[in-house]
């Protein structure tokens, strides 16, 4: 009898716990996905304060330096007493793009020459090999391959260049930045070429194409959008380099350029501001958002025309 | 009379198997130049660093004199910073993956959220800084602090674990979704209890590839105002650091050949650090990876 009383209690209190947890859980799944939510437009709200951030700024920045006059006026001197100072963005931008165009002179053929070996020659199992290898080299922090070219291919170039190379130079940080590159671009394009189909290959290797005319009249392409998209985020990818160029580049800024000597560039400069004793709300301190907002301008139209390329001119098969 | 001239195709035959040839080798060169590469950086900075590699090394402050230097504080200072960014970015970005696989809608905001990471992965992280030293820096007045470094870390690689995350949920296949619906699991439960542990090696794996990633990062720090010569170890959250990369920009960037070298047997360390979480990743993946 008592046995039995208990056993009662315990079915009661279980329904209850039930009960309870059940509306527990109610609660759960009404409040869970609320919590998510903010998760995912915390993401957006760093978009929107990048862009705010960027703006407020860059605009405080033109009410004392006309704009005209930043996208206009090709010397950048702002180290020196106001009146003399020379805010012309052409210089930083003409000392990214010359290092972005070596960078890419290295890294366009290298990348695209290891993609095609990787998906059009290689086994299985040399893919296995070297894949992971391009990927340590694409892990490797740039902190550390600006040291290499500031004390390998520097002194390097300095020995094969006749009549020599000064230590700070946009050559010896554009190799470096392709190398660095050059796993990207490989990667990228290679998923593109794996992506088309087999029968393709077959198709023409049984009317007796050799394996280079398949790779370079069947393969690329079909998968040239994809191809041209991995150039254009490595393009991206090399004006938003910072620290090689600021190790190995120099900071000279100049219109001109001469591609042995010193230069640049806009992620450079911002690091130097921020590197020196520049008060909060001097002319300078807002520059480095303009410049900011220049190079983030520069990137975006890299990464939308990426997305709009291989959106559409995408082959479906 | 035939359709095909034989004479002819055998007479380019020679010059196409040749190209062939050649252009196979060149294709091999090229992929053997970013080989050769890695080897000579390898090298390059072994020879160079290990001279001053010693336990010493790692225990020591920053020093002005080359023999007394080290990378105590930067070493803690990395730590420091990671431990505020590994759960920050964690759950942001498993929370967001979980939110765009499992809740959202297919309507026009979800879309407009996964255009925006994969554009914010897009942007270079020198932007980031500039965003940190608004907000975090001057805006929330947290100095060039722990926290400020950590959180805009945070923000930095949040796009990399919000699609590695949400590739790694992808994997999990319906059918035992279904299953646990089912059994009467609601949808939070199936998502904490099935879901979630078994998207888990994948998830981990990502986030571990991206704080390697934010270990090795140096410019945003830079425009935050981190220190390059502390002689301290951060106390609390609020405290100024160093990261490791500072460090080595720091000696890098000084004319003395003594201090390339010691730059080199920090880089040799960033290394390792790198190797391990990398190695760490790769173990998950292979090990607890579910096929399904």
């Amino acid at each position: 009898m008592s046995r039995d009383k208990t056993n009662q209690k315990s079915i009661r209190s279980m329904i209850q716990e039930n009960k309870s947890s059940r509306s527990q859980s109610a609660v759960m799944e009404k409040v869970v996905p609320k919590i998510f939510l903010i998760c995912a437009i915390i993401s957006i709200f760093t978009t929107i304060g990048i862009v705010f951030t960027l703006l407020t700024e860059t605009f405080t920045f033109f009410n004392r330096i006309s704009i005209v006059e930043f996208f206009t006026n090709t010397r950048w001197f702002p180290f020196t007493s106001d009146e003399n100072a020379d805010f012309g963005i052409i210089a930083l931008i003409m000392g990214t793009l010359t290092v972005t165009a070596i960078a890419m002179v290295v890294a366009i053929p290298i990348g695209l020459a290891a993609a095609i070996y990787l998906s059009e020659y290689a086994s299985a199992k040399t893919r296995k090999i070297i894949k992971p290898i391009l990927e340590v080299l694409a892990g490797i922090p740039t902190i550390v391959y600006g040291f290499f070219a500031l004390t390998f291919v520097t002194p390097l170039l300095d020995k094969i260049i006749p009549g020599g190379i000064s230590i700070f130079n946009a050559l010896s940080p554009g190799i470096v930045v392709g190398i660095m590159i050059i796993p990207m671009i490989a990667s990228l394009s290679e998923d593109a070429m794996n992506a088309v189909p087999n029968s393709m290959r077959e198709g023409a290797l049984a009317l007796g194409a050799t394996r280079f005319e398949v790779a370079m009249k069947v393969v690329l392409p079909a998968a040239l959008s994809g191809v041209i998209a991995s150039f254009v985020l490595g393009i991206s990818r090399a004006i938003g380099e910072t620290m090689i160029v600021t190790i190995a580049g120099g900071s000279r800024p100049t219109a001109d350029i001469n591609v042995t000597e010193s230069i640049q560039t806009m992620t450079a400069y911002i690091v130097q501001v921020s590197q020196g004793d520049t008060g909060y709300g001097t002319t300078i301190y807002y520059s480095i958002y303009a410049v900011g907002m220049t190079l983030f301008v520069f990137t975006l139209i890299m990464n939308l025309l990426a997305q709009f390329i291989s959106r559409k001119f995408r082959e479906e098969y | 009379m035939p359709l095909i001239n034989k004479e002819s195709v055998k007479k380019r035959m020679g010059t196409r198997l040749a190209a062939n040839g050649f252009a196979k080798f060149l294709f091999i060169l090229a992929t053997c130049f970013s080989l050769l590469v890695l080897g000579v950086l390898i090298y390059r900075i072994l020879s160079e660093g290990l001279p001053y590699l010693s336990l010493d090394f790692i225990t020591n402050f920053a020093s002005r004199m080359p023999e007394r230097a080290g990378i105590w504080a930067a070493l803690l200072g990395t730590i420091w910073v990671m431990a505020v960014t590994a759960p920050v970015s964690f759950i942001l970005g498993v929370g967001t993956a979980i939110y765009l696989e499992e809740y959202a809608k297919k309507n026009a905001f979800t879309k407009f959220v996964q255009i925006n990471i994969s554009n914010l992965a897009g942007v270079p992280s020198i932007v980031f800084g500039l965003l940190g030293l608004t907000i975090f820096v001057r805006l929330l007045g947290l100095g060039s602090s722990v926290l400020a470094g950590g959180l805009t870390m945070s923000l930095l690689i949040l796009p990399v674990i919000v699609v590695a995350s949400q590739e790694a949920i992808r994997t999990v296949p319906r059918e035992i979704r279904e299953a646990s619906f089912g059994m009467g699991a609601t949808k939070w439960q199936t998502i904490r209890r099935i879901v979630f542990p078994a998207a888990l090696p994948g998830i981990l794996t990502g986030t571990i590839l991206a704080l390697s990633r934010a270990v090795g990062e140096t410019a945003p720090l830079l425009v935050l105002g981190a220190l390059a010569y502390v002689a301290f170890v951060p106390e609390n959250i609020f405290s100024q650091f160093t990261v490791l990369p500072i460090q080595l920009y720091n000696w890098t960037s000084r004319p003395q050949e003594d201090f390339h070298m010691l730059a080199a047997s920090g880089i040799i360390i960033l290394l390792i650090i790198l190797l391990i979480m990398n190695s760490i990743a790769v173990l998950i993946r292979n090990k607890f990876h579910k096929r399904f």
